[in-house]
């Protein structure tokens, strides 16, 4: 019944599972995919800590730590793009996005 | 260590479970709710690693910072969110044969990686070694070897605060805003004007 590292690696490789294949099924919908990417993101934490903790290195959580960081700072630039995608054509539907399509 | 399992499958399930309803709600904001749940056990998974200040973290930036934000942009937008769910069962089979693939390839590398890689030798999670705790061991690394980076991460926030405000910001016309160069440059002469009123008359303006 002990709790060792595999079990916390597969959690995470469950997670990142479900934020790619979350960005695969719900392709028009930009906010769900950036939902997604936090999963992914999330995923790549318990990762992170999980092997900082066995193998008694914090640098791990310090990297996890700079993740976080990114992670905030996509956020909130995404939803800022959002916003103003959303002024501009009154919509969110990215696959419409083609404007830069040439 | 049974109770030590037992909260480890609760918070792990939960945690997927969690998951797979924020990419599968048909409310956004369900969503959203679903992905505060998900950080929330992540933090609980944290915790049970013995990584609390990160769990503190994920719990402050993550549920009360950036996943409030996505509820105010998917609260603010107006729209129809039914039909940006087209293609959603479009995409489903080839979405779930290549997501089944990648979790059995990632289990699969993970557990090898648990058994026989670098962290074969790991006997256990770390416990808290004297009277170190895991913030400060975290703070004795960060503020030293990674000050650089601390740094650097400052900065990535600042660039990407003031990128949102860059992309939101929107230049209103007719609306009343203080010039204070205007107001500085004002004179007696500009400001005052002297009239001298003949009885009787009044001002014609």
């Amino acid at each position: 019944m002990t709790v060792g590292l595999a079990h916390y690696l597969t959690v995470a490789a469950i997670l990142f599972t479900i934020g790619v294949f979350g960005i695969f099924v719900n392709r028009k919908n930009v906010i769900v995919i950036l939902m997604s990417i936090e999963l992914i993101l999330l995923a790549v934490n318990i990762n992170l800590v999980a092997f900082s903790v066995f193998l008694h290195d914090v640098i791990g959580q310090i990297f996890a730590l700079f993740v976080l960081t990114v992670a905030a700072a996509e956020a909130a630039v995404g939803l800022a793009i959002l916003v103003t995608f959303f002024r501009n054509r009154g919509d969110i539907a990215v696959d419409d996005a083609s404007m830069m399509k040439g | 260590m049974v109770l030590q399992a037992i909260a480890f499958y609760l918070l792990a399930a939960t945690t997927v479970v969690a998951g797979l309803a924020v990419i599968s709600a048909r409310n956004p904001v369900h969503s959203v709710l679903f992905l505060i749940t998900c950080f929330f056990s992540a933090a609980g998974l944290f915790v049970l690693l013995g990584a609390e200040f990160l769990a503190m973290i994920l719990v402050v930036v993550y549920v009360g910072a950036v996943a409030v934000l996505f509820l105010f942009v998917v609260m603010m937008l107006d729209v129809d969110f039914t039909a940006l769910r087209q293609g959603f069962a479009r995409y489903l089979p080839l979405g779930t044969l290549v997501a089944g693939i990648l979790t059995i390839e990632m289990v699969v590398v993970a557990v090898d990686v648990a058994r026989g890689g670098a962290a074969a030798t790991a006997t256990g999670p770390a416990r808290q070694v004297g009277s170190v705790t895991n913030s400060e061991a975290i703070g004795r690394v960060l503020y030293t070897d990674y000050v650089y980076y601390f740094q650097a991460a400052g900065m990535v926030l600042l660039v990407a605060m003031i990128g949102a405000i860059v992309l939101t910001l929107k230049h209103r016309v007719g609306i009343k805003r203080q010039d204070i160069a205007a107001q500085v440059a004002r004179t007696p002469e500009t400001g005052m004007r002297i009239v001298t009123i003949r009885p009787g008359e009044g001002i014609d303006e």
